[in-house]
């Protein structure tokens, strides 16, 4: 016989004013098995969860049932309480009567008498609970990040810097991501290059940092705290290890004029080549597509030039495997495409003539144009014919929140980079004028708003409110068309370049990525947080964490603080020895199933592993079903999809959910 | 105060309250369901909340077991369509509901007392007004007889 322990809190009023506590405590005691009940003023009080310790080892209880608030509330303190007592905590439930009963309810009588069904329900419940015990899953202390931008870069260095192993995949040749294209950053105008490249030598020379440019996440197997990573590392055709960065083979190479895709497109590259000046590693890539030997078999200037004797045709792409414990999704964006070439849908703003006439360019391209180390040496002048443009159109929103092109969110970064752009602008161009159209301007953040005044009131940048309706070429000029909302009236002005401030997308590939982590994205292939408010750096898989623009449009600041953020979350999962898990986990019973495997098709998680049962003499007698617990999370369809009802969820077994459908009063 | 009770208490006994079971997910509806209470907002007494994972655990005879049991109506409840916390169980649920639904309807279930909804766990407002709409639903479908339990 069950000896179960019933205790109805007050909640202090809260639950005392519309329940009659002690009244509920009374009918429990008439319920089968239970040998306690009381009413108290405040169970989760220290006397209060004293009242319960005493009452599990004077009693010797073997279930507990607290009426009281919601289980997300303070199931966690009483398991406590009554593990403390002894008890496995897993025999301990709550009985919501205070959300679901005393707040939402007024009459006395009825809400009583809804608490005692609820006590009823969950004694039922518990009398069937089995002792749980928490599952234990080794931990591999080493993190993976995916992505070398400045999220990338600041988790692999705040992992690192814990004393962490760190493997950190960038796919381009060069870590450094979108940061080091900026010029300056917004609202304290400090030069990206120089915050960004020392921090990317931090990492090339960092003891604990194991970094692979031009590489990508092949596959990932395991699950928290084991996972086995495959990592293709793509031929970069030169010997990492020999190549010494004297940068001769990118003068000498003759194919010439191809399209620098780190300047936009505004400068050009030779077939071997460095991204940029401070690439970290400083060691050139040979872009087969383009390089004469590969595609004609006759050249091989590099290599007879290379001192080092570091260029290798011969290379091939190579895979790697790691072993690591977590990972880190620091993929971050891109900017949405506004030119030709578009998917259908969201071909858009062709009206814009982006792509079509090379004075209009992308808010990137700008940064390049305004960048010392970039194809004009950071002077502003124009694609077209290299002068120095006098009137600069900025339009703001191009893309972003206009669902007729799919982005009904906001870009975040647009409106203070164009006020930067803005003030950029005047500083190199004095006599220039530079003309905004924006929808709404959005300066939350520290320091935000006084930039964007700095630019109207000290650099004159003129805000429009408005939207464009077309930009044309009028000989010499550029013929930017649009309303002033505010005035009420068109506004037509003769630019010299027209700057676009184009939504900020997810990374292309998000999508295969995602699903070889096994976790989830948004409507807009950004990555999904766990909880939007208590845990924006956890993805919807235990041991893979998000930082940076992957998970939503995020300016230096966001991403770095993100970065740390789950670096500290990493740090964290690695501080215990083994990891411990609450075992509600799907279990499957050998002896009736049948091998089917629906299970392994509804599992979201890949949970579910097959397992050979043998006789004695090592024949093969059946495959059966195996739920890797470490994987496991707990949802419970597999169970609910099991055709030979062989897979059980701990915690909400078919026994347990019966009992308490059973105790669902019939009305008499 | 004991005369406003009796007095509700006179009110509410002439009209039959209908008997309602809720299956839903631990992450959005019972969360939803937890506003609502935050919230204080009111809604009829009758529902009985069972709390299950997610709506992908819901197993079809637990409704039928709900009706057996003496429920008048059944209401299945979980995360809205790509915010599941498990990814893609409420997917499931809403297949088997599916299918459920047209099993239900050759047996000559009463539709009205078959209920499913998408409660966000920011919907507290919602569940309440679910929890008001089912029950009237219920109520003009009237007491569920039609399938009585067995006894124990």
């Amino acid at each position: 016989m069950a000896k179960i322990g019933v205790f109805v809190c007050h909640c202090g009023e809260n639950i005392g004013r519309t329940v009659d506590c002690a009244e509920v405590a009374r009918r429990a005691m008439d319920l089968p098995g239970v040998i306690h009940a009381v009413d108290y003023k405040y169970m989760c009080s220290d006397p209060g969860q004293r009242w319960i310790i005493d009452a599990v080892r004077e009693k010797g209880l073997d279930g507990v049932v607290v009426a009281s608030c919601s289980p997300h509330m303070h199931e966690k303190t009483f398991r406590e309480a009554v593990a403390a007592a002894g008890l496995n905590p897993f025999l301990c439930e709550m009985a919501n009567i205070r959300e679901h009963c005393s707040w939402v309810h007024e009459n006395r009588m009825q809400a009583t008498d809804k608490a005692a069904d609820l006590v009823r329900i969950m004694v039922e419940k518990v009398k069937r609970n089995r002792p749980l015990q928490p599952i234990k899953v080794p931990v591999t202390k080493r993190a993976l990040v995916i992505g070398g931008g400045i999220a990338g870069i600041q988790t692999a260095l705040d992992i690192a810097n814990a004393g962490v192993e760190v493997v950190l995949v960038e796919k381009e040749p060069s870590i450094g991501g979108h940061m080091a294209q900026l010029s300056e950053t917004f609202p304290t105008l400090d030069c990206s290059q120089c915050i960004m490249t020392p921090r990317m030598v931090e990492v090339r020379q960092h003891p604990r940092i194991q970094l692979y440019t031009y590489s990508e996440v092949d596959s990932v197997d395991g699950y928290i705290g084991n996972f086995t990573v495959k990592i293709r590392k793509k031929a970069r055709s030169v010997d990492l290890d020999k190549c010494t960065g004297c940068g001769v083979c990118t003068t000498k190479c003759p194919v010439k004029g191809i399209p620098n895709q780190f300047d936009r497109g505004l400068g050009t590259r030779r077939a071997i080549y460095v991204p940029f000046p401070q690439a970290v590693p400083n060691v050139p890539v040979i872009d087969r597509e383009r390089c004469r030997y590969f595609q004609t078999g006759k050249c091989g200037v590099c290599a007879k030039v290379c001192q080092a004797d570091a260029v290798n045709y011969e290379q091939t792409d190579e895979m790697v495997e790691e072993s690591v414990g977590a990972i880190v999704v620091a993929t971050g964006f891109e900017l949405y495409d506004v030119g030709q070439g578009m998917e259908e849908g969201h071909r858009g703003y062709g009206e814009y003539g982006y792509g079509q006439d090379p004075d209009i360019i992308d808010g990137l391209q700008f940064e390049r144009l305004a960048s010392a180390s970039g194809p004009t040496s950071g002077e502003i002048r124009r694609p077209s014919d290299g002068k120095v443009p006098e009137r600069v159109v900025f339009i703001q929103c191009v893309g972003s929140r206009d669902e007729a092109k799919g982005i009904s969110y906001c870009s975040k970064i647009c409106c203070m980079y164009t006020a930067k752009h803005a003030i950029l602008f005047k500083h190199k161009v004095h006599h220039g004028q530079a003309y905004i159209f924006y929808m709404d301007v959005r300066a939350g953040g520290k320091g935000y708003e006084e930039f964007v005044r700095r630019a109207v009131e000290e650099d004159g940048a003129l805000y429009v409110r408005g939207r464009v309706s077309e930009v044309v070429r009028r000989k010499d000029k550029l013929l930017v068309r649009g309303a002033d909302t505010l005035m009420g009236r068109p506004v037509q002005i003769e630019a010299d370049m027209v700057v676009l401030a184009t939504a900020v997308k997810p990374q292309p590939g998000i999508e295969a990525l995602a699903q070889k982590l096994r976790t989830s994205y948004d409507d807009y292939h950004f990555f999904k947080e766990a909880h939007p408010k208590l845990r924006p750096v956890e993805s919807s898989s235990a041991g893979i964490f998000l930082a940076g623009a992957c998970q939503a449009p995020r300016d230096i600041p966001d991403s770095v603080a993100m970065a740390s953020a789950a670096a500290s979350k990493v740090l964290g999962l690695f501080g215990a020895k083994e990891l411990e898990r609450e075992p509600i986990v799907a279990r499957v019973n050998e002896v009736t199933c049948v091998g089917c495997f629906q299970c392994e098709k509804v599992c979201a998680y890949g949970a579910i592993e097959r397992k050979e049962i043998r006789d004695r003499k090592g024949q093969l007698i059946k495959v059966v079903a195996r739920v890797n617990e470490g994987v496991c999370q707990g949802c419970g369809t597999c169970q609910a999809t099991c055709p030979s009802k062989s897979v059980e969820l701990e915690g909400f077994t078919d026994e347990e959910i019966f009992a308490e459908i059973n105790a669902v009063p019939v009305p008499s | 105060m004991e005369t406003q009770e009796a007095m509700e208490v006179q009110t509410t006994q002439p009209e039959w309250t209908p008997a309602i079971v809720a299956f839903v997910c631990n992450w959005c509806t019972y969360a939803g369901a937890d506003l609502a209470g935050t919230s204080r907002l009111q809604y009829p007494a009758n529902v009985r909340i069972i709390r299950l994972p997610c709506t992908g655990r819901i197993d079809p005879l637990f409704i039928l077991k709900a009706f057996e049991r003496g429920a008048d109506g059944v209401l299945v409840s979980g995360c809205h369509p790509g915010d599941c916390h498990y990814t893609s169980g409420n997917f499931f649920a809403r297949r088997r509901w599916t299918v459920f639904k047209s099993l239900v309807d050759f047996f000559g279930l009463d539709e009205r007392r078959l209920h499913f909804s998408w409660v966000s766990a920011s919907e507290g407002k919602k569940w309440s007004e679910v929890i008001q709409d089912v029950t009237d639903s219920v109520r003009q479908a009237g007491p569920f007889e039609q399938y009585p339990g067995r006894e124990d």
